[in-house]
């Protein structure tokens, strides 16, 4: 690993995680590893249709079958829902947001639309049973493609006589002309479409649910592998009519999430309701084939994009349309994830005002689509790397010099964008520059002119990208301004045990990030104490009852600055305490290494262990000033982070297979200051790796009649440890100067950079070949049909 | 059918279906729940324990063809006194897990692969496991944590 700049302390260390032990041992508990005596297993019958009529439902042999407690239809449920399943994000005013129920009632619209279930005393007495139901189906006609939905030929929900969702506009004052006139003045044009196909998250822990009611006390406890247990309180809550303050959702061990778990869904409600109903707890985990149907799927758009430039390749404007897949539903935020995007088609480039963003989203008969690891801004990057790949093409110049034409400048930081947004901090040609040098740009270069030959079997490419990840959801007022219906704050308490221990609430829910390590790491750095002294608790609604949960990177650029900013709280009034004991000026105090010392008198000190029994005892206090040494921050921050960097890929294509093999991977990452590299690089491989999967290897195939063919991890190719190669990472650092620690977010980084590096790297191989362009994913025989064609279709 | 599996050194002697599979009788049976299951077509790996001191996915197996055996899952790997076994060591201090929920799977897995290949390439790790799968890491850590083990 290269690093660069990165301050020493605490913060910087490379600590081992303390959530490793439980988890390596299998000490740790997932929530279906939870045993609760007397609870009911759920069994959901999914339509095999994507669309279909449900005339009738019979349930009788199911409900006389062995084990069996109790079957429901769609219908037979309607009434336990107070409203519909939620979509939080209402993009536009007049969204179209078909009413979408826990099972269906009337109509299911997509292979794995829940349409009846099972309530049994095992799970395979469950699943026995729901093959026993009867549904009377009448087929309708599905819809699939993308442009087909928008032509409302089907149209699939008549309550709403449309396909389309929304169409949303990213307006932009003095925007307006600006766009037509430089592409009528530019020098070189490029348009160019770009297939973002369906994924699946794939997260390795299946979801899973048990709600556990306490019929006499009133209260509903529901532990879900979820993201999102703050969410999924004040949603479930209001769904199902349940009072909140009754409402607990706890978020055991969470095995990956990658935004699949970032959402309400029917299974939750359904244990919920069901719970609340039967006056007994309610469990279901969900198969693999479940999941690849019934959980969200990510992606999911056609793009076109097109660029005008100057003389010189500098970037003059940028037009986007987008047709975005909501699938059948609107999940928690399916509507927003192209509007997160929207505002990354110009990538890390400089751009003037003139800038066109239209994305018109449509309803069709497959799973719903929704986050899915950086959301909105993987498609973007794609787009906006592949397009300046085409440009520099177009102009017959170094895409990697094209780039470097574009860059924001440093000296511009901070940078007030097109957009409005400004940038926080920067420095691509640094993070460009490391990258290059770390996998032999030049050298590459080089080797290309001579392997590269009309013949050759094995060509060679490199592939750049450069990226934005925009981190730190949200300011709560620009969430506002983009209709999204909750804040973007994170919640943290600091609290100073009698004996020095000390505890963190947090309202981040990590779930693989390890931020009981990072959190522990940010109290000790602040408070001067050994991070093994500071216990992390979350994921408890019961026990850090504010929080808006872990997603989109926010969690150390709001969730650990809200944890610092407790901390500065805990030394203000430790400081009031330690004035007082030293009968000093609390001014002349100094904070340092876990104690107060009276400026100038080293023997005059009084460590945080003292204050904090002292404030314990309460024996002897300020006048006025509160017992116990704790402290509590809702931060809502003031800007988005911006993290960037570039990453490259060297591939050799083999012409005569189509197979690609990555040869060389280098990620520059530049997450500003790192609270712990080993986390950050963790985070960075995995991100990349999953990138890379979209690139080569994964896409949800559904056939024309709307049924998925990769429906299981055998036909759905997540890659193995022999599909990939090894990363290397590298890291300027860049403060973000918006919040004291400095911080910017890594979560999402590599899954934004790898996916155009890896193409770009293909194409670039195959450019001496007439190929200008390679659909996702390139596969072995996309690639060699991408090449025959390019050839005349010789072979 | 009445079956006995010795699971961790303790004899298990229990009534199970025939469709009863090997991971059920783990996790539901014997009540070891560190064993996950991550799939339904044996893809993944996360159920990989050793049986009679080979890797297998115990998704794979019916319990009733264990009957006699001799099983080790996650639990059993670490010593009584809490040292951990020197392959969850490596995962550890190479930072091969993020969100855990593979990692028993995978720590099966690389061990079993250290006593057939002692001295494994890192193509040779990379082949070695490629029947558990990975959401997180991107695999580069669990690599380096089996070469490092194996140089340990």
């Amino acid at each position: 690993m290269t690093m660069t700049d990165q301050p020493t302390g605490i913060l910087g260390q490379r600590l081992l995680r303390r959530e490793d032990p439980a988890l390596l041992t299998g000490e740790a508990r997932f929530t279906a590893d939870l045993v609760v005596p007397g609870a009911l297993h759920l069994a959901v019958l999914r339509s095999p249709y994507a669309r279909a009529r449900i005339r009738s439902v019979d349930t009788s042999a199911a409900a006389a079958a062995p084990g069996v407690t109790a079957v429901f239809s769609g219908a037979d449920l309607a009434d336990t829902w107070g409203a519909p399943m939620p979509c939080a994000w209402p993009v536009t005013a007049d969204m179209k947001n078909p009413a979408h129920f826990p099972l269906a009632i009337g109509q299911a619209n997509y292979v794995g639309d829940g349409v009846a279930c099972v309530l049994a005393t095992s799970a395979e007495a469950a699943r026995d049973a729901i093959e026993l139901i009867d549904v009377d189906y009448e087929p309708l006609e599905a819809v699939i493609d993308l442009e087909d939905a928008l032509s409302d030929r089907v149209v699939i929900h008549d309550e709403i006589g449309t396909n389309r969702s929304y169409t949303w506009d990213l307006k932009i004052e003095e925007s307006e002309g600006a766009v037509d006139a430089a592409f009528a003045a530019a020098r070189y044009t490029v348009k160019d479409r770009y297939i973002q196909q369906r994924l699946i998250p794939a997260a390795m822990e299946p979801r899973a649910v048990l709600a556990v009611p306490q019929p006499f006390g009133g209260d509903m406890t529901l532990y879900s592998a979820t993201q999102v247990p703050h969410i999924l309180k004040v949603m479930t809550a209001l769904t199902l009519g349940i009072p909140e303050h009754q409402m607990r959702v706890i978020a055991p061990a969470v095995g990956g999430g990658f935004g699949s778990k970032l959402n309400v869904y029917a299974e939750e409600l359904l244990c919920v309701a069901l719970a609340k109903r039967m006056n007994v707890p309610v469990r279901w985990t969900e198969t693999r084939s479940e999941g690849c149907q019934a959980t969200i799927h990510g992606r999911g758009q056609i793009q076109d994009i097109e660029l005008a430039a100057d003389e010189n390749g500098r970037l003059t404007a940028v037009r986007v349309r987008i047709i975005g897949d909501m699938g059948a539903y609107l999940q928690l935020v399916t509507p927003g994830v192209p509007l997160l995007g929207a505002f990354l088609y110009a990538g890390v480039y400089e751009l003037p005002k003139a800038y066109d963003f239209s994305c018109t989203s449509v309803f069709t008969n497959m799973t719903p689509t929704d986050a899915y690891r950086g959301a909105g801004r993987p498609e973007a990057t794609y787009a906006i790397e592949r397009a300046m790949d085409s440009l520099a093409a177009e102009i017959g110049i170094d895409p990697l010099e094209l780039r470097r034409r574009n860059f924001i400048p440093t000296a511009s930081y901070p940078y007030e964008a097109f957009t409005g947004l400004v940038y926080d901090s920067g420095d691509h040609d640094r993070a460009a520059t490391l990258a290059a040098e770390m996998i032999g740009y030049d050298e590459i270069r080089e080797r290309q002119r001579t392997q590269n030959v009309p013949g050759a079997a094995k060509r060679l490419g490199i592939g750049v990208s450069t990226y934005f990840e925009m981190c730190g959801l949200a300011p709560s007022r620009v969430l506002a301004s983009l209709n999204y219906g909750a804040g973007g704050w994170e919640a943290a308490t600091v609290r100073v045990l009698p004996t020095n221990k000390i505890q963190v609430v947090t309202g981040t829910a990590p779930h693989g990030q390890g931020h009981e390590t990072a959190w522990s790491m940010i109290v000790a750095e602040k408070l001067g104490v050994s991070p093994d002294d500071v216990d992390v608790l979350h994921s408890d609604t019961a026990i850090a009852p504010l929080g808006l949960d872990t997603y989109g990177s926010r969690s150390l650029s709001v969730g650990g600055v809200a944890i610092a900013m407790a901390c500065d709280k805990v030394i203000d009034k430790a400081r009031q305490i330690a004035a007082h004991q030293l009968e000093a000026n609390p001014d002349d105090l100094e904070f340092a290494g876990g104690q107060f010392q009276v400026a100038g008198s080293p023997d005059r000190v009084m460590p945080l262990a003292a204050i904090a029994f002292e404030a314990f005892t309460a024996h002897n206090l300020p006048d006025g000033l509160e017992p116990n040494l704790e402290a509590h921050t809702t931060y809502d921050p003031p800007n988005f982070s911006w993290p960037f960097g570039t990453h490259m890929c060297v591939v050799e294509v083999d012409t005569e297979t189509g197979q690609v093999e990555v040869v060389k991977y280098v990620a520059v990452d530049d997450c500003g200051n790192q609270v712990n590299p080993l986390i950050v690089d963790g985070q960075v491989h995995g991100g990349v790796v999953q990138g890379l999967a979209q690139a080569l290897y994964e896409e949800a195939v559904y056939d024309s009649d709307g049924n998925l063919r990769t429906s299981s991890l055998a036909e759905y190719l997540v890659p193995a440890a022999s599909d990939v190669p090894p990363i290397t990472t590298g890291h300027t650092v860049t403060p973000s100067p918006t919040n004291q620690l400095g911080v910017k977010g890594v979560g999402e980084a590599g899954t934004i950079a790898s996916t155009p590096a890896v193409i770009n790297a293909v194409v670039d191989a195959l450019s001496g070949l007439g190929v200008r362009d390679v659909p996702m994913p390139a596969s072995p025989n996309t690639v060699w049909s991408v090449i025959n064609a390019a050839q005349g279709g010789s072979k | 059918m009445e079956i006995t599996v010795t699971v961790n050194g303790t004899a298990h002697t229990a009534e199970v279906e025939p469709r009863t599979l090997l991971v059920q009788f783990i996790r539901e049976t014997v009540g070891l729940t560190g064993t996950n299951i991550g799939c339904d077509t044996s893809s993944c790996g996360a159920c990989s324990i050793h049986l009679d001191g080979e890797a297998v996915k115990s998704c794979t197996l019916l319990a009733v063809q264990a009957d006699g055996s001799s099983v080790t899952t996650i639990e059993g790997m670490a010593s009584p006194d809490g040292t951990l076994h020197p392959m969850q060591q490596a995962f550890m201090e190479n930072h091969g897990l993020q969100c855990g929920y593979c990692t028993p799977g995978m720590v099966m897995a690389a061990t079993s692969l250290l006593k057939e290949n002692p001295n494994p390439t890192e193509e040779d790790v990379r082949i070695g496991l490629e029947g558990n799968l990975c959401r997180c890491t991107g695999y580069h850590n669990i690599v380096q944590a089996v070469l490092a083990a194996a140089q340990s």
